[in-house]
């Protein structure tokens, strides 16, 4: 069943064309990332369907209803973890719910615990490393009530390490929660070793230049990224977007 | 506590000394104690005068208190109201810093003139030197908010009064305090100079009537005095900081 639809987008700033008719869409409880080169427009795409922005022609679906200029309708983590410093954590991953209207602790305490941060509840942002921050940004979008978490280049700011750990953590989540998620990088490796589809952009003006479905059974393990049939995905990517 | 004397007992030192060049340099030079006493004499002064002087003196830290709370509270709310209304801001604001120029000894009189010798002038002329510096530091507070944050508030569906009060008002809150502390010392003042237009108590008509009487040993009293609270005022403002804004001091004390 199609949980997000991005119908015909275009957006132009002044003369500085962005989107040119781009369309997509992503499954319930499907995992789509948005691959394309930086500058590529993805955070315009963000922008466009967190409702900051409205598209000069198209529409944006949730459900069944249109989205377009509409905000709080999708549940997001920004590229940096944006957390609350006078918030402790368990404070500010609850605050997706708060701003919705309805807060549930009990479960966001047991989130928090599985989610390697149990005695960190009182603690305040400062205190925690770079992928705890990240994975508190993540619980609080998984904890908001909206149908499908949009994830900005999450792992970008860190180290290569921690973003490997922060991955492995991530599909562990996914795996037991199934939340619908559209997840922008510029990591072929990431896009693959994550996701069900990706869609890979062109640069500005931008629109899907390849749909590609990943072959992978889940769960995945971290071989995988050594697999024989992992380089040539990566390949055909990468070649994809060469060529364009 | 020990923090507090580790830091404390420099200035505290040179304080001191100041003291003993002060009384050496009065005896040296035979300087007449209506001129200019020594310190002992002032301090002799403040205990054997505490019975006229003390009832002056709660009547400033009453004075003061209550112009301080006002000018909080009309500092704040001129903050938000041009914070929420650019429109506002933009025709205001510059009126406000003209409103800190007008010389508050002139005005003072004037206020007399106009609303006669009760507390009403007094305590205009306390708000008057009290809101601005809080109203400036808490609109700084309010547009420094960081865009990242402000940007996930807004697409996580933040309404208007939401971003208000679970982003701009905590976060400009240590900028707040900066102001309330200006504040603080300044609400002494002007409690001291809005009786000097007259009072029937207060340390500014003790003040005056020491200095017309030739006491300068008084008058000192009354600068010390006036000296102390602010400072009482000062940490009382730095108190309520360290126990309002507490991931701040963990974080400093972290560094």
């Amino acid at each position: 069943m199609i949980q997000l639809s991005v119908n015909h987008l275009t957006k132009s700033f002044d003369t500085n064309q962005v989107l040119d008719n781009l369309s997509f869409h992503v499954n319930e409880g499907e995992f789509v990332s948005i691959l394309g080169p930086s500058g590529s427009g993805k955070s315009t795409i963000f922008n466009l369907i967190g409702g900051m922005l409205l598209p000069d022609e198209g529409s944006i679906t949730l459900g069944n209803v249109k989205i377009n200029g509409k905000r709080g309708s999708i549940s997001y983590m920004p590229q940096t973890p944006s957390l609350m410093p006078w918030r402790t954590i368990l404070q500010n991953v609850l605050l997706g719910q708060e701003l919705m209207g309805k807060t549930d602790s009990e479960a966001a305490r047991k989130m928090l615990q599985k989610a390697g941060l149990g005695g960190y509840e009182n603690a305040y942002p400062h205190e925690l490393s770079g992928g705890m921050k990240q994975r508190a940004a993540f619980i609080r979008a998984l904890l908001s009530p909206q149908p499908i978490i949009l994830l900005d280049e999450p792992f970008s700011a860190l180290d290569e390490l921690t973003r490997h750990d922060m991955q492995k953590w991530l599909l562990d989540i996914w795996n037991e929660h199934k939340p619908t998620i559209l997840f922008v990088t510029h990591n072929i490796e990431e896009a693959i070793y994550l996701s069900d589809r990706i869609l890979v952009l062109s640069s500005k003006p931008a629109k899907v230049i390849k749909e590609y479905k990943v072959p992978f059974n889940r769960p995945r393990m971290e071989e995988l990224y050594l697999n024989e049939n992992f380089l040539a995905c990566k390949r055909s990517i990468h070649h994809a977007l060469k060529n364009h | 506590m020990i923090n507090l004397f580790r830091k404390g007992w420099r200035p505290a030192a040179v304080l001191l000394l100041l003291f003993i060049a002060w009384e050496m340099a009065v005896n040296l030079a035979e300087v007449p104690a209506w001129l200019l006493p020594p310190p002992t004499e002032i301090v002799l002064e403040a205990i054997s005068g505490w019975e006229g002087f003390s009832h002056h003196l709660q009547s400033t830290v009453m004075l003061s208190l209550l112009g301080f709370a006002i000018g909080t509270v009309i500092g704040l709310i001129t903050a938000v109201i041009l914070h929420l209304l650019p429109f506002i801001r933009e025709s205001v604001y510059p009126l406000l810093i003209l409103s800190q120029n007008v010389p508050i000894i002139v005005l003072a009189p004037l206020l007399v003139v106009w609303f006669g010798f009760g507390i009403l002038p007094k305590l205009i002329v306390i708000t008057l030197v009290c809101f601005f510096p809080i109203t400036v530091a808490a609109l700084d507070g309010f547009r420094q908010t960081p865009g990242e944050l402000r940007h996930y508030m807004l697409m996580a569906g933040a309404s208007k009064g939401q971003l208000f009060w679970k982003l701009e008002l905590p976060y400009s809150l240590p900028s707040l305090f900066s102001g309330l502390k200006i504040s603080a010392t300044y609400s002494v003042m002007g409690a001291v100079i809005s009786e000097w237009l007259g009072a029937k108590e207060g340390i500014g008509v003790y003040m005056t009537l020491a200095s017309s009487s030739f006491r300068t040993d008084r008058v000192f009293v009354a600068i010390f005095a006036i000296m102390l609270l602010s400072l009482l005022f000062f940490g009382g403002i730095l108190l309520a900081e360290r126990l309002l804004i507490k991931w701040k001091s963990r974080e400093s004390a972290r560094k």
